[in-house]
């Protein structure tokens, strides 16, 4: 069950040429392996979406090596993109074909016959629950709706990889939580997730394993849990303060936690025992507005591994 | 049998099958205007117009106004219809949420999804064509034996207009250039090419001019087929002038493609 889908080696994408080439992703390895979902982090801008559009062989690599499904990106595209199925971030719904049409219409670019693609079809509504919206028109579905509607599509072919660029930006958290489960069903089901987010709650819920891109590079890889316990304390103690007295009171803190991040509205303290860290601010005098403490999580580990927060 | 097979079997078919199925909504609109377009322009400029001309001009002519302007009004049309569905439709499918690129993520390559559009195209010009010469010929404006000629010659001149125009919009992302190529490239092709008139009616020094433009070539090589006054030299100019501009159109249009949806 360990195979490799996935494997790429030192890749590169630079847009444009020369001097005014930009690098988007910047000699890169990773693995994906049958039947897990992966994840790729990172702010907007890191590289997550170039990376996605290289495998989904749609966007020429400039350097290294990519092979998918045991062929190179280069030479197999066509052979590969008939093996996958792709959610993009734009959703590509045709507005003009009904629900049910848009699905029929994107079978047949994998020459599929009519009679597999209208059984397939009922089947894959029911799955992303829209059976009762088959017969209706793009126009009339709500944002989740479509995302899901996009999925059932990028099922159509029975792909061995479904590759999501940012499948929940947009949404609001009751189409999240639908979509997840779904997704999770997917990969019950033994299909290879492949997902890139800038959303840490996502990150957590779905990826066995992940890798966290900055400008380009990769900056970690490992399960959330690794990622936690390598790059992060146990606990946080999250302060606020009022603006008059913050840089005083951020001053008096240092020297209280193992790491101390100041962010524009928060001070994070990270610590292995949050509680023990609260006295000892208390004793010193400080006096925040809020003071929260919590488990430590992915957000975390991109703050420490970037120094930046990733949504704010 | 096999390889007739094989060939629909071809990724190109799938891309003509979802412009097919979509044309599934507008069939019946689409076949009302192309009877309907040569009927309004044979009665008016052939009936209404070509009773003044004839009357005052027949001797210039040699034939009656209605036969002279029944092959430039075809290859206008058939023209105008080319670009119009090779420009406006390729830029919307380029978009970023346009469906050449949903097809890209399907084992479909670029030249693919443009072989696909570029049959459509061909089709659609085949059926105004057809349509347009039938009408054409229930009106006496054309000999039935010589119209049947002028269909692969309207197919011709769709695809020298299509291809490049398809090669051009698919880099363009602002729908104000593509009117503007309309209003200030085909509108004036549509009237300065010897449609309505012969371009000998016009000053001299601009003769040049109207011969260097494919509308002008398309025109000609329908008027002189129809009229049955076609030299073999000059319709070989014209094929190939025509051609011509179709296969540069296709060498662009092929890299424009590759370079629009396999960034």
């Amino acid at each position: 069950m360990s195979a490799v889908l996935i494997e790429a080696r030192g890749l590169t994408k630079v847009y444009g040429k020369g001097s005014e080439g930009f690098t988007a992703v910047d000699g890169i390895d990773l693995q994906v392996r049958r039947g897990e979902a992966f994840g790729v982090l990172g702010a907007n801008g890191a590289g997550k979406s170039s990376t996605m559009r290289m495998i989904a062989c749609v966007s020429p690599v400039t350097a290294g090596s990519l092979r998918i499904l045991g062929r190179d990106s280069a030479t197999g595209g066509a052979e590969i993109r008939a093996r996958l199925g792709v959610v993009p971030q734009d959703d590509t719904i045709d507005g003009e074909l009904t629900v049910r049409e848009n699905l029929l219409i994107y079978g047949r670019y994998f020459g599929l016959p009519w009679k597999v693609l209208r059984e397939r079809s009922t089947r894959l509504l029911e799955f992303t629950r829209l059976g009762d919206k088959s017969d209706a028109a793009v126009a009339t579905l709500s944002g989740g709706m479509r995302r899901r509607l996009t999925i059932a599509r990028a099922l159509i072919n029975e792909p061995e990889i479904v590759l999501l660029d940012e499948p929940t930006t947009g949404l609001d958290p009751q189409a999240r939580h639908l979509l997840w489960e779904r997704l999770f069903q997917l990969k019950q089901d033994g299909v290879t997730l492949v997902l890139t987010t800038h959303y840490m709650d996502e990150a957590e819920q779905l990826c066995d394993r992940l890798v966290v891109m900055d400008a380009g590079r990769i900056a970690a890889a490992g399960s959330p849990a690794e990622l936690i316990a390598r790059y992060t304390t146990r606990e946080v103690l999250e302060l606020r303060f009022a603006r008059e007295e913050r840089q005083i009171m951020t001053d008096k803190c240092r020297g209280l936690a193992e790491r101390v991040e100041e962010l524009p509205h928060r001070l994070m303290l990270y610590t292995d025992d949050g509680e023990e860290t609260l006295a000892a601010v208390n004793a010193r005098g400080v006096r925040p507005q809020a003071a929260l403490i919590r488990r430590s999580g992915l957000e975390d580990v991109f703050l420490s591994l970037t120094g930046r927060s990733l949504v704010d | 049998m096999h390889t007739l097979a094989r060939a629909r079997e071809a990724p190109a078919f799938r891309e003509l099958g979802y412009w097919l199925f979509r044309y599934r909504r507008t069939w019946r609109g689409s076949i009302v205007i192309s009877v309907a377009n040569p009927l309004l322009f044979l009665t008016a400029l052939g009936i209404g117009l070509g009773k003044l001309i004839n009357r005052n001009h027949s001797e210039y002519l040699h034939v009656p106004y209605v036969t002279f302007i029944l092959p430039g009004m075809l290859v206008a049309a058939v023209m105008q219809t080319a670009f119009l569905e090779a420009s406006g439709p390729v830029m919307q499918a380029a978009r970023p949420r346009g469906n050449y690129r949903a097809a890209a993520a399907t084992p479909l390559a670029p030249t693919d999804i443009l072989y696909g559009h570029l049959m459509y195209w061909a089709l659609r010009a085949a059926q105004n064509a057809i349509l347009f010469t039938g009408v054409s010929i229930l009106f006496g404006a054309v000999s039935p034996y010589r119209a049947p000629f002028l269909v692969p010659i309207a197919l011709l001149v769709a695809l020298a207009f299509a291809i490049p125009a398809a090669a051009w919009s698919v880099t363009v992302t602002r729908p104000s250039r593509l009117s503007a190529v309309f209003r200030f490239v085909v509108l004036p092709l549509y009237m300065f090419s010897g449609t309505f008139f012969p371009i000998e009616q016009l000053p001299a020094w601009l003769w040049p001019v109207a011969w260097a433009t494919p509308l002008w070539h398309g025109v000609d090589l329908a008027r002189t087929v129809a009229l049955g006054t076609a030299t073999p030299p000059g319709t070989l100019v014209h094929i190939t002038y025509l051609s011509g501009l179709a296969v540069i159109g296709l060498f662009a249009a092929r890299r424009g493609y590759r370079r629009a949806l396999h960034v």
